[in-house]
Formats: structure tokens, sequence, C-alpha cells
């Protein structure tokens, strides 16, 4: 923070600058999501009127989604997805607690050269292909759990989760020893109760991984009706025609340009994430900062 | 299990093999009583170290494929070995050289594109006095990076899709030119790396912040009373202040020279601009997955993830050297 005791003239011509330039790049950022909402509500006769571009639609039309929800793709799509988010979190959640727990413990013999392994596959990696194969010959292929398995644990965040443990007070965990508590009560009744922000954070972080995840789908699926939502949405955008793609008659609904269907399926992929951000950004930064301090 | 004290562990005591028979059967002894000690921190373990096993440690030893005929019939085993000949044939191929020209002016133009504009962002916010305006920016700008790649090139096709974008509509109808920027070779580059910065430059300028934050307040006073305006200020305090960070980004993401942002390209890329898109990855991909030439692909690969960990290890060194604490 610059300590400026008296602002000159200069200082608020800069200010200026800095102020709307910042305004104008918040602007730039919120715009195109705007865009995409208001073209998928927007009338196409008002649309065409107005040469394609719409600030603020004078009708509002659902049409687009509900062409989007006529057909079972995209409910399908939304179906797996939202299973493999929540299915695939708890799992994520479950494996690195289990994991950052023992690790957390300093005195507990092997556990540099656990960590040690664990480190170096962030740096080294046997690529795409024997990952393939290798998930090939353990079955996944066309499964839901393709999408879960191959990243149960993000190295980045056990180690996230494994430094916030350390900072725990060990006399709380110790009472609960003496006690009687063996250490998996009590990490289920102790540590992890204290330590619901970091589960929080990782839990999002997974969350939102699993939302947006693409690549799982288009390598180890080939079955269409296990395709998820980001996959659907990708190939609608590619093709021309959006029906062929839904598998819907055009002439089932009224006739809507394959572009307000696209962009209503855009919202759709979008909204989720949209509605859940803003309560969630806090834990987010505090992750971020968390993970940005070296474990 | 009885309750222990945390520290009062029995220790490894070294190799068995390497002591006399007596002492041997003490440290094997000793080993036995360190698992039953710890019984269920092992157990929790074990399905982690479970995963990684099959699925890091497993694929890396599955690059052997890369100096074997692979097979889908007859499996790793049994695949005739070939030595360097993938090798070759993949350092001969014309097209190499320009996956390797590609990836690597990618990720130049991504360490300049990236890394500006976030250090840029964070000192605007930094100068911002207004409290409520700048949480608001700071919640607008970083909201994209929880997007998808695919979500924002459904953003990106709302304005340059040939016949209904909107800016493709407003050239077409103000100017008579009709756009095909998404297929164009000039301006694949610019795409990417344009929606990088609106997608990442609000989560990428956190990371300054929180340096910024750190940096002494009394060392603002001191310049005042030694007469520093506001962009001496920002010379002679603020940006000192971020360098070590800097310097710390900048030198892991040399490591990662051979990581275009894979997904994003993947997304973004089309037949027509092969020529300037197609990197190591993408290539990788069709090669190994689409045509499944798995021992070619897996060659490629190889030889990426060699340079990437080369790179990332002498990189941490070099910061190291540069007084900085390094990455691990």
């Amino acid at each position: 923070m610059s300590y400026v005791l008296k602002k000159t003239k200069a200082d608020r011509a800069v200010d200026t600058v800095l102020y709307s330039g910042l305004a104008l790049f918040g602007l730039a950022t919120l715009f195109p999501l705007y865009y995409v909402m208001v073209m998928s509500v927007t009338p196409i006769a008002e649309v065409l009127r107005n040469g394609g571009f719409v600030l603020w639609p004078d009708r509002i039309t659902l049409d687009a989604y509900r062409y989007i929800f006529a057909s079972d793709r995209i409910p399908d799509a939304l179906s797996i997805t939202v299973t493999v988010t929540l299915l695939g979190t708890l799992c994520n959640l479950v494996i690195t607690s289990l994991l950052a727990y023992p690790l957390s413990k300093k005195y507990l013999p092997g556990r540099n050269a656990v960590l040690v392994s664990i480190v170096f596959t962030m740096l080294f990696s046997g690529g795409l292909i024997p990952l393939y194969l290798v998930v090939s010959a353990t079955g996944l292929l066309n499964t839901i759990w393709a999408l879960i398995i191959p990243g149960l644990v993000s190295s980045f965040n056990m180690l996230i989760m494994k430094s916030y443990f350390e900072n725990l007070p060990a006399e709380v965990e110790e009472a609960a020893k003496v006690d009687g508590c063996s250490d998996l009560q009590t990490l289920l009744r102790i540590v992890l109760p204290l330590s619901m922000p970091i589960v929080a954070t990782l839990g999002l972080f997974y969350g939102v991984n699993h939302w947006n995840a693409y690549f799982g789908g288009i390598m180890y699926l080939t079955d269409k009706s296990l395709m998820p939502i980001q996959v659907v949405l990708r190939s609608m955008i590619l093709t021309p025609s959006v029906s062929q793609e839904l598998g819907l008659n055009v002439q089932d609904l009224q006739q809507l340009p394959p572009e307000t269907i696209k962009m209503a399926a855009v919202v759709v992929a979008t909204l989720p994430i949209l509605i859940v951000y803003p309560f969630l950004q806090k834990y987010f930064v505090k992750g971020m900062l968390l993970g940005s301090i070296k474990g | 299990m009885k309750s222990d004290h945390p520290g009062a562990g029995t220790e490894w005591t070294g190799a068995p093999g390497l002591m006399s028979p007596a002492a041997g059967r003490t440290a094997w002894k000793a080993v036995l009583g360190t698992l039953r000690r710890y019984h269920w921190l092992y157990l929790m373990m074990i399905p982690g170290l479970l995963y990684y096993l099959i699925y890091h440690y497993i694929p890396m030893a599955g690059l052997v494929i890369a100096f074997k005929d692979y097979n889908l019939m007859q499996g790793i085993g049994k695949s005739p070995w070939v030595g360097l000949e993938h090798f070759r044939e993949v350092f001969r191929s014309p097209d190499f050289p320009l996956l390797l020209k590609n990836t690597l002016t990618l990720s130049l133009y991504r360490i300049v594109f990236n890394m500006l504009p976030d250090v840029i962002l964070a000192l605007v916010l930094n100068e911002i006095r207004v409290r409520w305006f700048k949480q608001l920016m700071q919640t607008v700008t970083y909201g994209p990076y929880f997007l998808s790649w695919i979500i924002v090139y459904g953003l990106t096709f709302a304005f340059l899709a040939p016949e209904s974008g909107l800016i493709t509509t407003w050239v077409r109808d103000h100017m008579g030119i009709s756009l095909q920027l998404l297929t164009d070779k000039e301006w694949f580059r610019p795409i990417l790396l344009m929606t990088d910065i609106w997608k990442n430059t609000g989560f990428g300028a956190i990371i300054y912040l929180a340096a910024l934050a750190t940096i002494n307040q009394e060392l603002y006073e001191a310049a005042v009373v030694d007469g520093a305006g506001r962009w001496k200020q920002l010379w002679h305090v603020t940006l000192p202040g971020i360098r070590d960070v800097f310097l710390m980004l900048l030198i892991l993401r040399i490591g990662h020279i051979l990581d275009a942002g894979f997904e994003q390209v993947y997304i973004f890329l089309n037949a027509r601009v092969y020529e300037v898109g197609d990197i190591i990855d993408t290539w990788v991909f069709r090669r190994g997955i689409e045509n499944l030439d798995f021992s070619t692909a897996a060659t490629v690969g190889l030889f990426k993830s060699m340079v990437g960990f080369i790179l990332v290890v002498t990189a941490n060194k070099v910061a190291k050297k540069f007084g900085g604490s390094g990455i691990w």
C-alpha cells in the first residue's frame, strides 16, 4: 500500500486511470457471461431485428431451455456429472484425509519415503498412453469410475491437508488417545471436525474439478450415455445443427436457431458454478493462500 | 491398541542384511514392533498408496512400450523389443520440429502474457483504496477461473462464430467482411492468450496480493520521508516486495515449458490450425488414443516427461541459488 499524505493533481489523475481501468476489466469479465445468458432467452425475431445485438431483451422466452430438456441427452449428462461430482468428491476427501493424517505424524517410521515417492509423481509421470493402458487393464473403461479413480488423490491437495493437520495442537490428539481412542477414531472424531475449513476448501477444489471434467470422458468413455455435461456441451457447440446432436426433430418445437440452443446449453453447464461460487469464494481464496504457503 | 505417546516410536534401525544374524533378528523384531504399534496409521494409508502404485508408478513402468512394438493382442510383456527404433522414427519425422516449435512458442507467449497481467492486476488492486470496490472487482475477476475451458470456448464461440457471433456479425454488417477467426492461423494464438487472460488473471493475481500484503508499511513511510512520490514508491518498495514470488513462479513455469496448456489447446484446436496450434500433448493424444499407435505416442510422451523432469529439477536448483527457498 502506498503511503500518500496529500493527493496532488497528478495523483488524482492516476487514480482515475486505475479505477476506470479496473472497472473496465471487471465489465469485460462479466460481459461474456451476461451476453450468453441474454442470447439464450431472447426471441429470435428480436435478435434479427437488432442485427444480432441485444443488450436488454424486450421479451424473454425459455423455448431454448424447453428444447434442451425435451431430449434426454442433456438431462442424462447432467445426472452423470452430478453423480460423479458428489461421489467423486466424497471418495477424494476420504482417501486424501486417510493418507494425509498418517503423513502428518513426523514420528511415523517410513513417512519420508512415502512423501518422497508422492512428490516424485508430481515431477515425473508415465504420461497419457501408459495411464490409458492401466485404466483399461483395471477394467474402468466405459464406467463412471474411470472419471473418479484415476484422479483419486491430488498430491497438491494432500500436501495442503497434511500441513494443516501438522499445525493442529498436539495436546488434543494426545488427550483423545489417553481416553482410549485409536488413531482412526482420533481422525474421525477429533481431527476432522477441527479441520472443517480445509476439508471444505479441498472439497470445493475437487468438486469444481469434477464438474468441469472433460478429458476423462473423451479418453475413457465411448458409451454416449455416460458422457459428462462438458463433453456433450462441446459436441453441441461444434455441431452445426443441434437437433441432430440432441436426437430431436426441429419441427418439434418452434424454429429456434441452433445458436440460441447452444447458448442455453452453455448457461446450463455454467449455472451451478455461478450459483455456488459467491458462497464459496472466500473458502477458495483461503485455500489458495494456504496452498501458496509451502508445506 | 494401547495408547501411545507420539514421538515414543521405535525407529528403524537399518537394513537387517547388513548386520550379524543376531542383530538382524532384533532389527526385524523392531520392524514388526513398529508395524504393530502404528498399525492404524499404516492401514489408513493403504488405499492412497495403492492408488499411487497403480495409477502413477505402474504407468511409469508402462513407459517400456516406448522401446517395444506394442501390440494390443500380445500385451506389454510379449510385444517385441525394438530398442530406440521409435525414438529414431520420432526425431526424424517432419512433424517433430514443428510440434516442438509450437509447444515452445506457445509456452513462451504464455509466460509473458500470463505473468504480466497477473502482476499488473495485483498492483492496480493494491492501489485501490475504496474497499467495497476492491472486493467487488476481486470477486468478479477471479470468478472465471472456476469455469471450464469448454464453457470459455462456448463464450468465445458466442463472439466469434463465423455466421452468428457478436463480433463477426457486427463486422459483416458494418464492414462487409466475413471473418473466420476460429479457424484462422493468424488468430489462433492471440485467441488462446486472450481467453487465458480472461479466465486466469484474477486468480493469478491472488498470490501477488498476498506477497504485497506482507510488505512492511514502515518502508513506505520511510520512502515518503525521503521524498519519494508514488512512482518511486512503486519502484523502490512495491516491486522489490514481489520480486521473489515472481522469480519463483517464473522458474516454475520454465520448468513446465513443454506443457503448453493441453486442455485449452485441445479444445480450441481444429484441423485448419494444426500448423500453428498442434503441440506435443495434443499430438500424443491424437496419435495414441485416436489412432491407437501407443508406442510412438508413448515415446513422445516419455521424451516430454524426461525433459520436463530435468527442467523442473534444474529450475528448483536455480531458484535456491537465487537465494529463494526453491519449491521443495
